[in-house]
């Protein structure tokens, strides 16, 4: 009887043990790592002017500037991205503000503050932060016409002479 | 007369803590909000908290409450904001149901593996009275033993 216990508890200590690992597998596989390429992703437009799908922008170099209202950084930045769309934006680069871990409000006030005409999509939760490997913002991340990441990429708040220079090597390639 | 005193005292508390667990449900302040929601850039609960986030989450629950939503409203609200993360414990459905039952089923578990070992144990320290050890002497003991006990033989 005793012996038939024992293996019993063995039996759910392993199944248990087993589970967990299972758990850490799954979390691994579909967890929160950085991706080698830019995770697609189909988000609704903070102005309520429809989503935006990241694939659909294929053949485009693409800016995604991670962002939220609170963050000062952020509206330091947002002027000098905003001259760079007006520059850029007849030659096949999109620059789209990803709005994170923000109130809607406050992110169309910002919007409004800093007169920002290019798109912003907004990310409600994390599931964008560990495939862009974001640990904060301001993020930008650089995508060339195939898809890819572009060789520079920025964490923190960007200077726009450093994101021109970026966008035109993104160009070029 | 026991049962009826706690009975008594259990009715006493509920009436007491109900009202005041409704009233807070529906007119919730920001004091009682603020450990049940998280700061997302902090990790902390909100009120351990005072970074741009947390001030700018503080901010839209004061909004919140001034346009008169009771507490489960603000926290979906919190949640549509900015996602499930912001809950300090999880909601209670779905896969998040098992961070709620898994220490529950884990403690009922120890318990009963407890209350057995304790069984067990007693059972083996008291055998049944007068009873002898039944394991067999080495033959040299026993022929000992028996020299010993022949000497008060009369």
């Amino acid at each position: 009887m005793s012996g038939r216990l024992k293996l019993t508890g063995q039996v759910v200590a392993l199944t248990l043990v087993a589970g967990l690992l299972g758990l850490l597998i799954w979390k691994v596989v579909h967890g929160s790592g950085t991706t080698a390429q830019p995770k697609n992703f189909d988000l609704e437009r903070i102005d309520g002017r429809g989503k935006i799908e990241l694939a659909s922008l294929k053949g485009k170099v693409v800016v995604l500037n991670f962002m939220a209202s609170w963050c000062v950084p952020c509206g330091q930045e947002a002027p000098g991205i905003e001259r760079l769309w007006q520059q850029y934006r007849s030659k096949d680069v999109v620059i789209l503000g990803v709005d994170t871990a923000d109130a809607s409000e406050d992110a169309r006030a910002f919007i409004r503050k800093h007169k920002l005409t290019y798109p912003v999509v907004r990310s409600v939760g994390y599931s964008l932060w560990g495939p862009y490997g974001l640990t904060g913002v301001p993020e930008t991340r650089v995508i060339d016409r195939n898809g890819d990441y572009a060789k520079t990429q920025f964490h923190g708040a960007v200077s726009g002479p450093d994101l021109k220079a970026a966008i035109d090597q993104a160009l070029r390639s | 007369m026991r049962a009826l005193a706690s009975l008594l005292a259990v009715t006493a508390l509920a009436a007491v803590a109900a009202p005041a667990a409704l009233a807070s449900e529906q007119h919730p302040t920001l004091a009682e909000i603020e450990p049940e929601v998280m700061c997302l850039v902090c990790k902390t609960t909100l009120d351990q908290s005072d970074s741009a986030f947390a001030n700018q989450e503080r901010t839209l629950i004061r909004r919140l409450i001034d346009r008169g939503y009771t507490k489960s409203q603000i926290k979906k609200k919190l949640v549509a904001e900015y996602g499930p993360e912001i809950l300090a414990a999880p909601p209670d459905n779905g896969f998040n149901i098992l961070a709620w039952w898994l220490p529950i089923a884990g403690i009922l578990a120890g318990g009963v593996a407890l209350g057995w070992l304790a069984w067990r144990w007693s059972r083996g320290r008291r055998g049944p009275p007068g009873e002898l050890p039944s394991a067999p002497l080495e033959p040299d003991v026993e022929q000992q033993l028996d020299r010993e006990l022949a000497r008060f033989d009369v």
